[in-house]
């Protein structure tokens, strides 16, 4: 289990990620990439796609990658994974290299749950020996804040704003974590950038397992979720103690919550804390609303433990 | 050795002697058989290749690239409406100038839905960065196939080629095909040299970094000069060819009988075939016709074709497509290749073939006999096998 | 545009070196407030350095040892979490802070 020290002495040995690049003052998403980076011990090859992440940290001539790196477009990272993880078996047989490289691809939502969703679902179902982490921060955030299908219901999105018709995004999120799931792979997990060593030891004991491997990672994005720039961990803490974004893995098949809150902690005191939810609580249609938002969070935890208790670890 | 096949086993056949690294390939009728072929190798162990049966198109050449940035030497094949789904990807891959082969059986783009031939597929990637052969036969279609991997990978050039052959037409029917012994084909065509492959983790790099204002310009203009250099490429590379396999291709084009025409037509991929025997009949008749077939389309090899064409009196080029809206593509490549010149043909442009619409002698006859009758260029469409 | 190469000079297809952005981008100009480290209360639990979304909390032999000035952009997540309040986020140019 890689404690705090061991990431620390990976990254004394080698930067991977480095500073200079130009994401947001207090973006949780490079939290997220660090971690997971020093979480492998392995040399590393990575992906992204068209996002945040990859225009801030590739404007040529500088890069903040200093493992190999590459993007291609918006819809693509887990198809162009799959061409590189499938050269390096090939060259491999072929003798043309020896060490072992790990795969891992770091997509924001917009090109995991909408537009990638084809791409990673062709790659899961192929067997890819690979890594994806999903830095979900719940909006197409690099274009201006635009509604996902990770968007949660009524939320504030440009695409989706709060009108007098329709206040903010009318569906509800897809929940892509079961949808992963459900192509057998034998690692899946949920995690969340509040929790980077419950991240880094799921990261370790994904790669224990061959083939395709996924963690879903809530990844605040104080400019996109209008919330203070140093609020990132307390944000997506919140998330988790309200049950709003469950800690679980599902291990080849096998369901296991990794955090259960002990104090039912209302989803109303995560949003009160967002702009994005704002308009709940200014308007008084809003509560009716919350109720809404609260008996979806509660369906799905309930959902989640029925599951872990039907196809749990002991199960 | 010599062999009755088809068109999409010759191309087969060479991929098989090429044995990329990867083939990453999803189905499209005509193309599905030069996928099935090259599965049918690897799943019994006939080249050691990594086969990944794609979901899409789009994933498929976005598979290629991963796999060629990381170091390996990559195929691919498609057509039609799976070109048009990749064709994104297609641009990409010349910015980055990975050099993937590709084999595009030409079929008309939707809509209405067609699974015959025409170069509305190829026409789409014009621009797209992509080095663009086409060949007239299934002996065409082998030979340029394994001279691409050639040319691709020329490190002037490093670029994607598209090697052109005729959907149903030339995939389909059985032709007979001069193969090269396993052992010379692969000495020619010899080992994938890879530019900074990510699987070099000692030293890591960034492939597709995000270019402002500030550097756009110029790394395109970086990328024009590998188009640039791939006309001294492809003469060279024929030359090799011509040294391991006796067949002798000279030059960006053939140029049928066209050193004494007074008429003559222009036409890419098989079509050139049929205008051969309608050329034929009307010099048994005393008519000085001949034929410009080029092989390189893209880059256009504009000085030569015009060197070819200044002497005719008048030629008629023929379009497998429409470019919506303004003068075919193939035609506007020569009248702006001619357009320099002092004295030049009168020019006529032509919309065939559409859909796999069939061209017969008899109509290409008819198209070098009208041309005589013209007294001037203009701006208009023709038509062939059209019904008013 | 001064100092920026001509196209004979880029490199094929783009492809650049790893880890240039740490030399040619110093983000440390972005800052309206910057870090100050009161060594005296940190107990080296290194949740700063875990993190900092720019790299710039330095560690030498596991130790925090101090900011690197060069890149931080004074978000403030390094002082929010901090357990002993041994990071304060002090104006870079006067005014206040946006959490004083």
């Amino acid at each position: 289990m890689p404690s705090i020290k061991v990431l620390a002495e990976r990254e004394e040995r080698g930067v991977r990620f480095t500073g200079g690049h130009t994401l947001c003052a207090g973006c949780a998403e490079p939290m997220v990439v660090r971690t997971v980076l020093n979480a492998i011990p392995d040399p590393v090859v990575v992906a992204s796609p068209t996002g945040c992440l990859e225009v801030a940290t590739s404007r040529f001539p500088g890069t903040a990658w200093n493992v190999p790196w590459i993007h291609v477009a918006f819809e693509n990272a887990a198809a162009v994974i799959s061409g590189v993880e499938a050269a390096y078996k090939v060259l491999r047989k072929k003798g043309f290299l020896d060490k072992r490289v790990r795969f891992v691809v770091f997509a924001g939502d917009g090109g995991t749950y909408d537009i990638g969703l084809q791409a990673l679902s062709g790659a899961l179902e192929r067997g890819h020996d690979f890594l994806y982490v999903c830095l979900n921060n719940e909006a197409y955030m690099n274009t201006g804040v635009q509604r996902s299908s990770a968007t949660p219901k009524c939320a504030a999105a440009t695409t989706a704003p709060v009108g007098e018709a329709i206040p903010g995004k009318p569906q509800e999120r897809k929940d892509l974590t079961e949808i992963v799931a459900a192509h057998g792979i034998p690692y899946v997990a949920q995690a969340a950038v509040s929790h980077l060593i419950d991240l880094a030891n799921k990261v370790e004991r994904a790669m224990n397992y061959e083939g395709p491997k996924f963690i879903n990672v809530l990844t605040t994005c104080p400019l996109g979720w209008r919330t203070p720039r140093d609020s990132a961990i307390q944000q997506a803490k919140l998330a988790v103690e309200t049950r709003y974004w469950p800690l679980y893995e599902v291990i080849e098949g096998r369901y296991k919550i990794n955090y259960k809150p002990k104090e039912h902690v209302p989803v109303e005191e995560w949003l009160k804390t967002q702009g994005r939810f704002r308009h709940l609580f200014r308007d008084p249609r809003g509560k009716e609303l919350i109720a809404q938002i609260q008996a979806e969070v509660d369906r799905r935890w309930e959902l989640l433990l029925k599951k872990e208790q039907c196809f749990g670890v002991g199960g | 050795m010599r062999k009755a096949i088809t068109g999409h086993k010759a191309v087969a056949e060479a991929m098989r002697q090429i044995e990329p690294d990867v083939v990453a390939v999803y189905p499209i009728t005509p193309q599905s058989e030069i996928a099935e072929y090259y599965a049918d190798y690897v799943h019994n162990g006939l080249v050691r290749t990594e086969l990944i049966p794609v979901e899409s198109e789009h994933s498929a050449l976005s598979a290629c690239i991963g796999a060629a940035a990381a170091g390996g030497r990559v195929m691919t094949a498609t057509s039609s409406q799976g070109l048009a789904l990749m064709v994104e990807v297609l641009y990409i891959a010349a910015g980055l100038r990975l050099p993937i082969v590709m084999a595009l059986a030409n079929r008309s783009l939707s809509a209405p839905i067609n699974i015959h031939c025409d170069h509305s597929d190829a026409y789409l990637a014009r621009d797209s960065g992509a080095v663009q052969i086409f060949a007239e036969s299934a002996q065409e279609a082998y030979d340029y196939t394994l001279m691409a991997q050639r040319i691709a990978e020329d490190m002037r050039v490093r670029l994607p080629v598209i090697v052109n052959l005729d959907g149903f037409t030339l995939t389909h029917t059985v032709q007979p095909v001069d193969l090269l012994e396993d052992e010379v084909a692969k000495k020619f065509v010899g080992e994938f040299k890879p530019f900074a492959p990510l699987l070099d983790v000692e030293h890591p790099v960034t492939w597709g970094a995000f270019a402002m204002p500030d550097y756009y310009f110029e790394l395109k203009r970086a990328q024009e000069a590998g188009m640039e250099a791939v006309p001294a490429v492809f003469l060279e590379v024929q030359r090799a060819f011509a040294e391991v396999s006796g067949r002798r291709y000279e030059g960006f084009f053939e140029a049928y009988k066209l050193a004494d025409a007074e008429y003559a037509l222009v036409v890419l991929g098989s079509t050139a075939g049929t205008a051969k025997v309608a050329v034929d009949e009307l010099r048994a008749r005393g008519m000085k016709v001949g034929l410009l077939k080029p092989w390189l389309w893209r880059p256009f090899p504009g000085p030569a074709v015009a060197e070819a064409l200044a002497h005719l009196k008048a030629v008629a080029v023929l379009d497998r497509a429409f470019s919506f809206g303004t003068m075919g593509a193939l035609y506007e490549d020569v009248a702006s290749a001619l357009y320099p010149l002092e004295k030049r043909p009168i020019l006529v442009n032509y919309i065939y073939g559409l859909g796999g619409r069939d061209i017969t002698v008899p109509q290409l006859v008819q198209a070098l006999e009208e041309l005589p009758k013209i007294r001037r260029t203009e701006w208009a469409l023709r038509y062939i096998g059209l019904r008013e | 545009m001064a100092g920026l190469k001509g196209w004979r000079e880029l490199p094929l297809g783009g492809v650049v070196a790893g880890g240039t952005a740490r030399d040619l981008n110093k983000t440390g100009s972005w800052r309206a407030e910057r870090p100050i480290w009161h060594e005296e209360k940190c107990i080296q639990c290194l949740q700063c350095w875990l993190h900092c979304p720019d790299d710039s909390v330095l560690i030498r032999g596991g130790k925090v040892t101090g900011f690197d000035y060069e890149h931080c952009k004074g978000c403030g997540v390094c002082a929010a979490i901090c357990p002993k309040d041994a990071i304060e986020m002090v104006p870079e140019r006067g005014g206040e802070c946006a959490r004083p």
